[in-house]
């Protein structure tokens, strides 16, 4: 009876660890650096990042976002969508070589960090379209 | 043995209900929907001018008419964002929590304050970027007496924003005349 006892308190532990320590989601370095910016960067063949931003922010509001900050030096879009759950994203963009840009986007999802590759996917998809430009993985 | 068994069942149902609190995120948070032509149309007018920092500034003074603090601008790229605390307190939930109360359910929190904020992006179009077009975009947050949050959302109702355009149209004239 005692065995089956620490086995009900192993399988209850495993299922409330599911979720990382309080510590490591400072940082969140459980996840992979390298396979996380493939997911969340994408390169296209403009040079034009004025207007890259502004075709990011009527594409985030498209996609129900209100905008929270913006700046054009540095590069970077902040936006919240409030739907019963907060979902906040940061779009950065800097050049990469002579003729593209890389755009990058980070989401977190109430709590929670969105590393699911999916609704980056969908966000690029509809940033190509406004941008009338190609997204290209980056490798 | 079967005691066991049914032991184990409710830890692991336990588990997963205490795991599915990490939700993920829904399938079409950053998917096109078909709604977002027309809420880009209710957002969004179109000014006959190339003085995009003019209309911003219309903006920003329209924002302040209604109430609104300025949050952050970036007036290179077209934006402002702003935002008010005001009260969520309803007539009908009062009633309701005295009702309640009165049945003997206890305390019932109701609404009682909500932030709203209002994000201004305004950009040039046409070949020659000889328009600038204004997109308004707003949404709240609802706080109960326990500070739990209750609503959470993007404000759609049309007459909103055929209001603030009305409203817009004006303040550009009024900063016109510098009045």
């Amino acid at each position: 009876m005692k065995n089956k006892a620490g086995l009900i308190l192993i399988v209850f532990s495993l299922l409330v660890v599911g979720c990382a320590t309080t510590q490591q989601r400072l940082l969140d370095s459980d996840s992979s650096q390298v396979q996380l910016r493939s997911i969340q960067t994408r390169a296209f063949e403009t040079t034009d990042k004025e207007k890259t931003l502004r075709t990011i922010m009527s594409t985030l509001q498209d996609l129900g976002f209100v905008i929270d900050k913006a700046d054009a030096t540095l590069g970077t879009v902040s936006a919240t969508k409030l739907k019963n759950y907060a979902l906040r994203i940061t779009v950065t963009v800097r050049p990469r070589g002579e003729t593209q840009l890389l755009v990058r986007a980070n989401a977190q999802y109430n709590v929670q960090p969105v590393t699911d590759p999916e609704p980056y996917q969908q966000f690029f998809a509809s940033l190509e379209k406004a941008m009338f430009l190609t997204a290209h993985q980056v490798d | 043995m079967n005691k066991f068994y049914q032991l184990l069942f409710t830890v692991i149902l336990f588990g997963l209900i205490s795991i599915s609190g990490c939700a993920t995120i829904p399938k079409d948070a950053l998917s096109l929907s078909p709604e977002s032509l027309a809420q880009r149309q209710m957002q969004t007018r179109k000014y006959e001018t190339k003085d995009e920092a003019k209309i911003l500034a219309a903006c920003a003074g329209l924002l302040q008419d209604m109430g609104f603090n300025i949050d952050e601008s970036e007036t290179k790229l077209g934006v402002i964002t702003s935002s008010k605390m005001r009260s969520a307190v309803s007539a009908g939930q009062q009633v309701a929590a005295v009702f309640v109360a009165l049945l003997g359910g206890g305390y019932m929190p109701t609404d009682k304050e909500q932030k709203m904020r209002a994000s201004v992006i305004t950009r040039p179009i046409g070949e020659r970027g000889e328009h600038i077009a204004v997109r308004v975009t707003f949404q709240r947050i609802v706080w109960n007496t326990q500070g739990q949050v209750t609503t959470s959302e993007s404000l759609t109702d049309p007459k909103i924003y055929q209001e603030f355009f009305d409203k817009l149209s004006k303040s550009i004239f009024l900063e016109a005349q510098e009045i």
